[in-house]
């Protein structure tokens, strides 16, 4: 490991921090938009425009972190990027297809001719859908180290469904919050309904990790590294309990705790993420390179490690500012 | 083997080029309508002229609309890099990745946290908020023209680095960004994106006219255009040859292939048609003007121009040479029809039929001009992808042929649809505006009764109200006899909001 007080030694795995961070924003943020879209297709014609009201004013903020994210790998560690994304190349052309599928039919099914609408709308739900798996599957083939075997792809396949039930599950939770009324009742249904298969998907990676390779293991069924972790686990089945509970008895009359189930689902989110950052550290992809092999040279790195600290936290508070001016239950979109 | 990969090089390549030229249609549009917006919006503000608010009601739409599919096809860009041209990264990331992280970080997320405010805020926040919104927006896409283009421009005439063990390493960042292209190809770019959005709205803005919507609002929107134009093409013309004689200087090769000369020669004549053939190494049935290209390339006539004969590599001849043909030529029709159109209108008289038709027909020639321009200069740097440092063929992915051949079919037949369907809803949204001329759109909101955008109109809501049940009707069929009444008498409405102001 080389020498964590220099700059080379430091900035790869800075970057690393920064990378997943925008990721697992991008996860939670764009997560409950792709959710909404998932869960369009049981919705009435009245309340998908309430729904993609709902996500209207944020879902293209939602979508920059992911160029962030993939733009980090992109920058900071060039050789991963070409590794990573090369073994990707067919889901995620497929999720490429899926969010332009989505992002242009949030558009086009309000200003194209009103008898086409279905049609987009059927788009917008599509998109979401394949988005939304493709993301699983390449999480999966991420975690398993790009394994080619069938038992490998199935895996992805799995946390592909695993996915896109985590992505209902938080846009039912943001449903919860920004909706009233009937559209309100079916939102609590639809998180109860996809609250397990997420649940079993988090299980499945946490298993599949410590399997795939034998330093994951160690790391994590040693002592004393054990002690340290087992809060990880524990927390996201309080977690998991509470949504659960919280659930049972959405949506109040007085709206109370609206936004427990979101919240709490984004917290298992994050605790998933950790989970899956210390098995992967400092590894890029699994045993085969690490953020140092990978990374730019440092003075490339410096540059944009400069930008990050001053303009990240401004991007922050803007967003947090958009965010409190559409605060509140969603009202129908209007362009005046 | 060697098959294989050439392959997966050409595919790759056009894949690329079919996604971005795509993409560039979009952004295009949005980095100079952002600014048109604005200045409806502040003239709105200063004025209480509901004719602005209508306008500004419109283009917003068309705004939104293109920066979606800007947004969702710049994404696809972003992961190409990686998957179809790993080389490139490999050799010049420590140049290009810092440019595109300020991109990000800078432009794209100013851009798009401040779109939500700016299309839908106009009720929750102040009439200041959103305006300053709208700048932003507007700043937003022009810094990301600015970060993009200094990188392509430094692909094109690299500076400020030195190559150590194969990977080039910044020693200048002010020689990066202000490479000896850059200012000319970022002043050619952003005139080329206020020349297409001004055709774009007095294109669009002569449709309606010509079908009988000459509400106010219409009636700024075309001239805004016109007259944008008209200052913009001389402008162009201007920046177009200043970064000609740049290229010549850095790029020799590229003029040679744009001016289709093959040999080194004092007085060259400039081509005015010919079919460039590489075999002969000459043009079929040349036309040409004896001396020209001389006189403007070298400003004399005697000055000497390097033929491509004279380079040991040279871009592909043809492509180059017809797509700058086919950017001047839009450009000297621009400059013919945004002139007499301007002449025409002085002093707010009509346009002839004729002549908004012919508006008509222009609305989307920025594109093409745009596209052939983008031809000519990255074809033109051919065999390179960054002059001097890394071939294109040194840079592609050893991806297999037929999954490039997939996904290109995979993107090809995305993108022609979602064309069609682009141009079809920016046609219909113009149509759908027709019963709202002029009429003062917003009802009071929690913004007061000020209105974010202004005034309470002389107007009773009548017609507006009457306009959606129209565009509802059954099938959603085009202009019923009810929307074009409430379209007439949304039109005489602004008329009347006009003559008020």
């Amino acid at each position: 490991m080389p020498d964590l007080s220099q700059p080379a030694g430091w900035l790869p795995l800075a970057f690393m921090g920064l990378m997943g961070a925008a990721l697992l924003a991008y996860v939670v943020l764009d997560g409950y938009d792709l959710g909404v879209g998932i869960l369009m297709r049981r919705a009435d014609a009245g309340q998908r425009d309430r729904m993609v009201a709902s996500i209207g004013p944020f879902w293209d903020a939602n979508e920059t972190w992911l160029v962030l994210g993939v733009g980090l790998l992109l920058v900071a560690f060039p050789k991963a990027h070409g590794v990573i994304l090369g073994e990707l190349y067919l889901p995620a052309t497929l999720m490429l297809v899926g969010l332009v599928l989505r992002g242009v039919a949030f558009d086009f099914r309000t200003k194209a001719h009103a008898g086409h609408r279905p049609w987009w709308d059927r788009a917008f739900y599509a998109g979401s859908l394949l988005a939304a798996f493709a993301q699983g599957v390449m999480l999966g083939r991420y975690v398993t180290g790009f394994d080619d075997g069938l038992l490998a792809w199935g895996f992805a396949a799995f946390v592909g469904a695993a996915v896109v039930a985590g992505y209902a599950l938080l846009g039912a939770g943001w449903l919860l919050m920004k909706t009233e009324g009937a559209l309100q009742q079916r939102a609590a249904a639809w998180a109860r309904g996809s609250l397990r298969l997420t649940l079993a998907g988090i299980a499945a990676i946490s298993i599949a990790t410590p399997l795939v390779s034998q330093r994951i293991f160690d790391k994590w069924f040693s002592f004393p590294n054990l002690l340290f972790l087992a809060p990880v686990p524990l927390l996201t089945v309080l977690l998991a309990a509470l949504v659960w509970l919280a659930l049972r008895h959405q949506p109040r009359t007085d709206d109370r705790f609206c936004w427990v189930p979101f919240a709490g689902t984004t917290g298992i989110f994050v605790l998933a993420f950790l989970g899956l950052a210390y098995s992967m550290l400092p590894y890029l992809v699994v045993d085969r390179l690490t953020a140092w092999q990978a990374a730019a040279s440092t003075e490339a790195l410096w540059v944009i490690f400069l930008g990050a600290v001053v303009v990240l936290p401004m991007i922050a508070a803007y967003s947090a500012w958009a965010y409190w001016i559409f605060r509140g239950k969603a009202r129908d979109l209007s362009y005046s | 083997m060697v098959d294989a990969a050439l392959n997966t090089l050409l595919l790759s390549r056009i894949q690329f080029a079919a996604n971005i030229s795509f993409h560039i249609l979009f952004p295009t549009i949005t980095i100079a309508l952002g600014w048109v917006l604005l200045y409806f919006r502040l003239r709105a503000n200063h004025s209480g002229d509901p004719k602005w608010t209508a306008a500004y009601g419109l283009w917003v739409k068309v705004f939104a609309l293109t920066f979606a599919l800007g947004v969702v096809s710049g994404i696809t860009m972003s992961f190409q890099f990686g998957t179809n041209w790993p080389g490139f990264m490999n050799t010049v990331g420590n140049v290009a990745g810092p440019l595109l992280a300020y991109e990000v970080l800078t432009a794209f997320f100013l851009e798009a946290s401040f779109l939500g405010i700016m299309l839908f805020g106009m009720q929750r926040v102040s009439r200041r908020v959103h305006t300053f919104a709208t700048f932003l927006v507007a700043f937003g896409t022009t810094l990301s023209a600015f970060w993009i283009l200094a990188l392509n421009s430094w692909m094109h005439t690299p500076a400020g680095f030195e190559m150590i063990d194969g990977e080039a390493h910044v020693t200048s960042w002010w020689q990066v960004v202000f490479n000896p292209s850059f200012p000319y190809r970022l002043t050619h770019m952003l005139l080329a994106s206020g020349l297409t959005a001004a055709f774009l709205l007095a294109g669009l803005s002569a449709w309606r006219w010509l079908r009988g919507h000459r509400g106010a609002d219409v009636r700024v929107a075309l001239s805004t255009g016109v007259r944008l134009a008209a200052v913009l093409v001389p402008l162009q013309i201007l920046a177009g040859d200043l970064h000609g004689l740049n290229t010549l200087e850095h790029q020799p090769a590229k003029i040679a292939a744009m001016e289709g000369i093959w040999e080194t020669q004092r007085q060259a004549p400039a081509v005015i048609f010919g079919l460039p053939n590489e075999r002969t190494r000459s043009n079929d049935y040349e036309v040409s003007i004896p001396g020209l290209a001389s006189l403007y390339l070298g400003h004399s006539l005697d000055a000497e121009i390097k033929g491509l004969n004279d380079f040991a590599q040279h871009p592909p001849v043809a492509p180059v040479f017809h797509a700058f043909r086919v950017m001047v030529g839009i450009g000297v029709a621009m400059l013919a029809v945004s002139w007499l159109a301007a002449w025409r209108s002085r002093r707010g008289r009509e346009l002839p039929r004729w002549l908004l038709r012919v508006l008509v027909g222009m609305t989307f020639s920025g594109w093409v001009a745009v596209l052939a321009g983008w031809y000519v200069t990255e074809i033109g740097r051919q065999p390179w992808l960054v002059t001097g440092v890394l071939t294109t063929a040194q840079a592609v992915a050893a991806v297999p042929a037929p999954m490039v051949a997939s996904t290109l079919t995979m993107w090809l037949s995305m993108y022609v649809l979602l064309l069609m369907a682009y141009v079809a809803v920016v046609f219909r949204l113009a149509r759908k505006a027709d019963s709202q001329d002029g009429a003062p759109t917003s009802p009071a909101g929690p913004a007061g009764p000020a209105g974010p955008l202004g005034r309470p109109g002389p107007v009773s809501p009548a017609p507006r109200r009457r306009a959606p049940a129209g565009h509802q009707a059954p099938g959603g069929l085009v202009p019923t006899a009810r929307t074009r009444a409430a379209g007439a008498a949304g039109a005489f409405a602004s008329l009347d909001g006009g003559s008020r102001a």
